[in-house]
């Protein structure tokens, strides 16, 4: 009973926020179909954010807000910088601007800040741990259930009962008809970058809190996860990418329990050899959204 | 641009041409649409009918000539500039936002056009009630029939309140009694609505019943424009469809 609950909350905790990366990915994907190379970033600069401000002496929660605001910029910027200038011409030059950007930010730091990790401050509360029902657990892991549990809440009832969600999901299923009625493309786009930098800016927080630290490669693993997440739990939808990431957190903890240590560091090998059995399986991913898959 | 459209301005088609890669789909096409008035536009297959629609919503560029809605030419806006200004349009092939409710469906269409949320889903009710689509509010737009998904999309389009909607084929994969169900609401928009209304069809019943004048094109050009009846026995228009001398009404092309 006392390992249910604790594979419980560690499978809620990770799998909240692969979930949470996930979406932040999906949500430029559904409409653009174009996956943003440079959203990883988008962590590190809520990592450096943080770095920077932790001498300012303001409030944590302050500090927390002002650097999921900066992703929030970076991730409206990423459209402005990377894909509004080429969009319309070519997906390559997309990729290459998106990968572009990314590598420019990852520099950056690396020249202006450090190669070696920094230090973010972060509140005693993740840091602690709590004792419930006589399992020990890190506060920050019930702190990421809540975080993923309450922001998939309200994205899911603003997807479905404000404006600019019912224009996201049409722009998402047919963007040329969308457009055709009369919704404002680059506006619908530049929104679904700014809330993919809002979830990765609530996300980067809740990951660093995991590590304490921020180096200029940190937004390499999200990328990736959340890539994976979708890919498993289908491009094409806003549910899919949610699925996906608490499967493949499902995937990883059940891995960390059952493997021997010798076996645990070969962990993510067991992970992708699982991830393509699924795909054999659903080539489209688990959920298939009815969206076509072509850009429109 | 997000003007409301002059009511009461007519739609004009001036001279206009457009190409594919060298070959003419449209040559010198000229078409007045009025407000509260339904204009068929009919042809046999490849004359240019869907493409001087795309010409009008702006899906295709001009290679000459004018589409000027009152006094403002429309050539070179955007397809969503010129919907803005009341142009609205449904599709050959049904274009629904298939994993989306009904009613979010026409909703979208109302919300594009800057309503409020609440005023977007009071439209919408009442649009799928007036096409019989209360039932089916719910379901996702991908599991309609064919026939419903057609007026799904004519409530979206009319969801915009637009001057002026054009139809095409949109009794396309209907059954007899639901396309005599649509003709009765088609041939109501434009007194209830005051809207001007261009249809494709090749439904010939359908079309001499419903309209106020006919537009043939065949070949990218106009061999033909006038009143139903007298289109009917028009030599050119016969030849256009059949290639002889028998009677358009059987032409079901």
């Amino acid at each position: 009973m006392t390992f249910a609950l604790q594979f419980t909350i560690d499978v809620l905790s990770l799998g909240g926020a692969y979930a949470l990366m996930a979406l932040g990915l999906v949500i430029v994907y559904g409409i653009l179909k174009l996956v943003n190379f440079a959203y990883g970033e988008l962590i590190m600069v809520t990592g450096y954010t943080l770095f920077l401000m932790g001498g300012s002496g303001l409030p944590w929660l302050v500090m927390a807000a002002v650097a999921v605001a900066m992703a929030v910029v970076t991730g409206v910027l990423t459209d402005y910088i990377a894909f509004r200038p080429v969009r319309a011409k070519s997906i390559t030059a997309v990729l290459i601007t998106s990968f572009a950007f990314s590598t420019l930010l990852q520099n950056a730091a690396l020249l202006f800040i450090s190669p070696r990790p920094r230090n973010v401050p972060l509140p005693a509360l993740f840091s602690q741990t709590v004792e419930i029902a006589g399992v020990i657990t890190p506060v920050r892991n019930l702190v990421t259930i809540a975080a993923a549990v309450v922001l998939l809440a309200v994205f899911a009832w603003a997807m479905r009962r404000t404006v600019l969600g019912i224009a996201m999901r049409a722009a998402a299923t047919n963007f040329t008809m969308a457009r055709m009625l009369g919704i404002p493309a680059n506006l619908i786009i530049s929104s679904a970058f700014a809330i993919s930098g809002l979830l990765a800016g609530v996300v980067g927080i809740l990951w660093i809190g995991r590590i304490g630290s921020v180096v200029p490669g940190i937004g390499s693993e999200p990328l990736l996860v959340a890539f994976i997440a979708t890919v498993i739990g289908g491009m094409r939808s806003l549910e899919g990418a949610v699925l996906g990431g608490f499967l493949l957190a499902l995937i990883d903890t059940s891995l960390n329990y059952l493997l021997s240590q010798e076996l645990l560091k070969f962990r993510d090998a067991f992970t992708f050899g699982l991830v393509i059995l699924i795909l054999l399986w659903r080539p489209e991913g688990l959920l298939k959204g009815p969206a076509t898959g072509q850009r429109t | 641009m997000t003007g409301p459209s002059d009511k009461g301005a007519s739609l004009r088609v001036v001279d206009v041409a457009v190409e594919f890669s060298g070959l003419r789909a449209l040559d010198g096409v000229s078409l007045t649409l009025s407000p509260g008035e339904i204009v068929g536009l009919i042809g046999p297959n490849g004359s240019g009918k869907t493409t001087l629609i795309n010409a009008i919503t702006g899906q295709v560029p001009l290679a000459g000539g004018q589409v000027v809605l009152g006094d403002r030419p429309l050539s070179g806006l955007a397809p969503r500039d010129i919907a803005l200004l009341g142009l609205s349009r449904s599709f050959q092939i049904v274009r629904l936002f298939n994993n989306m409710t009904v009613i979010e469906n026409v909703e979208a269409g109302a919300l594009a056009h800057g309503h409020g949320l609440r005023k977007a889903r009071a439209k919408a009710e009442a649009l799928l009630d007036e096409f019989g689509l209360s039932a089916r509010a719910d379901d996702l737009g991908g599991n309609l029939s064919y026939g419903d998904k057609r007026r799904v999309e004519i409530a979206r389009a009319l969801a915009s309140d637009p001057a002026f909607l054009m139809l095409d084929e949109p009794a396309a994969g209907m059954n007899e009694a639901e396309t005599e169900t649509l003709l009765h609401k088609l041939s109501a928009l434009p007194a209830s609505r005051g809207l001007g209304l261009l249809i494709i069809d090749h439904d010939m019943g359908l079309i001499m019943r419903l309209c106020d004048r006919l537009h043939v094109l065949a070949f990218g050009r106009t061999i033909a424009e006038g009143k139903a009846a007298d289109i009917r026995k028009d030599p050119a228009v016969i030849q256009a469809y059949l290639g002889s001398e028998a009677g358009i009404g059987a032409a079901h092309a």
